[in-house]
């Protein structure tokens, strides 16, 4: 039995990383050093399997069909959804598949608009007048259909500044978040900094007002223990592949009571009742917002993943990550020139600029040596734009990251900025 | 150390040219002129032409970006200035056909002089856009004079 905050020994993570296949492969010639799993994790052989053996033995369409196979996948698809809902905290029936975070919160925004025109869902509608919340440092995922459902509402879109190291602008949040605001939407880690919202004192303020709370959680599943119910947000969305498991599927967590009362974003097959030639009656959630051909393999891979990581133990995938990335961060904090950007604790990733040194340039000298980071604006611009940056580096880790790994970036970064900078 | 594919790629004469960045300046009142982003990084640059009959008599052009695209920038610029336009569009057209083509053709020296030196980008698909943005820029921006 392991105490909560007993991390991975060396020897744990050398065994996670014989899950991961494609750790061995090499990269100009180098050892490939993967630190870019916020942007998508590798996958485990066990996902692999999980999926493959779905395929190979028990593939069928789902929630229809009466034969041998039809009625396996439907269980094991089911299963996946009580698999993962249970890891975050829900009841299965609250939580939806969708193709990916992205969708998710599409889902919800349309939701929100469509119920304007519903007499029977008009509970929840978004209307002139209403005002949504949004934060400057959120992913674009989180902005642009926010945005979107304001102009198709008339509703006002309004953001909580950062401050000059990316920290949201908590004593705004009062005046911004009011009895007009429907919709508080956030990010849990920002995808940027690594830094954690305070998603309490968030939660706190939308209780007060009224407003629904929707939580961009992406970058937080994989890392922390997270439960919708201690959170208490109303809404969760992340994605299946930045928790080791397969592109295509993402999962949208709704407080029952709202999922009930939320109209169909996505309609057709599999999520009615009765279909006349003028009309359709809805199934109840989550199954209202899973038409057509749901991504069941992927789904099952999900699950497959979610065991993976319940068998490591999340209290424990979060005090290696916690290390590494104090590592990380405290170390790119030494080297001349390079800017970490964020302040205070991060969770699983962190973003760099180093001066006078584009991104791209950066990380094309990593690339070099193996090393696989991200570089650009990581879909948040307004955030860039704000920090004054048109791009930065983001290095993340991950279950199978080691100690040896993030020091191997700490030297490359050293000598990258070396490189640009001594030649000028 | 770095590899002989980096070294190819960041070839002192390009690490040259991204920092003197020939043309670099504001080109306001330079016509036609072309703004163009590359969405994955946000790089952006601003490109302006004057134009004397059919040839360019001056490109000016700003904005922030890599080293390659940087570089790119200042390598055309001495290429195209004082060719017609028909040429700085063949110029232009054979020089993206060679960063299309993964490696497999190489920039004509006498045409490109010391543009050769970005042949070595062509083998990284992902920084094929970075050395076209100004060539796209200058492309768009001809494009408008015609019309």
């Amino acid at each position: 039995m392991v105490t909560a905050t007993t991390s991975l020994s060396t020897a744990d993570v050398a065994a996670i990383r014989a899950d991961f296949p494609v750790l061995a492969e090499r990269v100009n010639g180098q050892p490939l050093v993967y630190l870019d799993s916020a942007a998508t994790a590798q996958k485990p052989l066990q996902v692999l399997d999980a999926e493959r053996d779905f395929l190979l033995h028990r593939n069928a369409a789902v929630h229809r069909g009466a034969h041998t196979l039809a009625g396996e996948a439907t269980e094991e698809f089911e299963d996946a959804r009580a698999v993962v809902s249970a890891f975050i905290g829900a009841d299965a029936d609250e939580i939806v598949w969708t193709s990916n975070a992205t969708e998710a919160i599409n889902l919800v925004a349309y939701g929100l608009s469509n119920a304007l025109t519903s007499s029977r869902y008009g509970r929840l509608a978004v209307r002139p007048g209403d005002e949504i919340v949004i934060t400057e440092r959120d992913h674009h995922a989180n902005i642009i259909p926010w945005q979107q459902l304001a102009q198709r509402t008339g509703a006002t879109l309004r953001y909580l500044p950062v401050d000059d190291d990316g920290t949201l602008r908590m004593e705004l949040l009062d005046q911004l978040v009011t009895e007009r605001t429907r919709v508080l939407a956030f990010s849990h880690v920002s995808n940027v900094t690594g830094t954690a919202s305070p998603v309490a004192e968030l939660v706190a303020r939308a209780r007060q007002v009224g407003a629904l709370v929707v939580l961009d959680a992406c970058q937080a599943v994989p890392q922390l223990p997270f439960n919708v119910r201690e959170l208490d947000v109303d809404f969760a969305a992340f994605s299946g592949h930045k928790l080791y498991g397969p592109t295509g599927v993402g999962v949208l967590y709704g407080r029952r009571e709202l999922l009930e009362a939320l109209p169909p974003f996505l309609t057709g097959g599999s999520m009615i009742t009765t279909v006349t030639m003028d009309a359709a009656e809805f199934l109840p959630p989550p199954q209202r917002f899973e038409a057509g051909t749901e991504p069941i393999s992927q789904a099952v891979g999900l699950a497959a993943a979610v065991r993976y990581l319940q068998r490591i133990g999340m209290d424990r995938v979060a005090a290696h990550g916690r290390e590494l990335t104090e590592r990380l961060a405290g170390g790119l904090a030494a080297i001349d020139g390079v800017r970490v950007i964020g302040a205070g604790e991060r969770v699983g990733l962190a973003s760099f600029d180093v001066a006078e040194v584009h991104a791209h340039d950066v990380g094309q000298f990593l690339d070099d040596r193996g090393i696989a980071v991200r570089v650009g604006h990581h879909c948040a611009q307004p955030l860039h734009r704000r920090l004054g940056l048109a791009a930065s580096v983001r290095a993340s880790v991950a279950v199978h990251t080691t100690h040896d790994e993030v020091d191997q970036l700490l030297v490359a970064v050293a000598d990258a900025s070396e490189f640009f900078r001594g030649s000028r | 150390m770095t590899s002989a594919e980096f070294a190819s790629l960041y070839q002192q004469i390009i690490l040259d040219h991204a920092r003197s960045g020939e043309g670099h300046g504001d080109p306001a009142g330079f016509e036609p002129q072309s703004h163009q982003i590359n969405p994955t990084c946000g790089d952006e640059i601003t490109l302006g032409v004057r134009l004397d009959d059919d040839r360019i008599a001056e490109v000016r052009w700003e904005g922030h970006g890599c080293t390659i695209s940087q570089a790119s920038a200042s390598l055309l610029t001495g290429i195209v200035t004082g060719s017609t336009t028909e040429h700085a569009r063949a110029v232009i057209d054979e020089f993206r056909a060679v960063m299309r083509s993964r490696g497999q053709l190489e920039l004509d020296e006498a045409r490109f002089g010391d543009a050769v030196a970005l042949n070595g980008v062509s083998r990284y698909v992902s920084r094929v856009k970075c050395a076209m943005l100004a060539w796209t820029a200058l492309e768009h921006a001809l494009a408008q004079s015609e019309v």
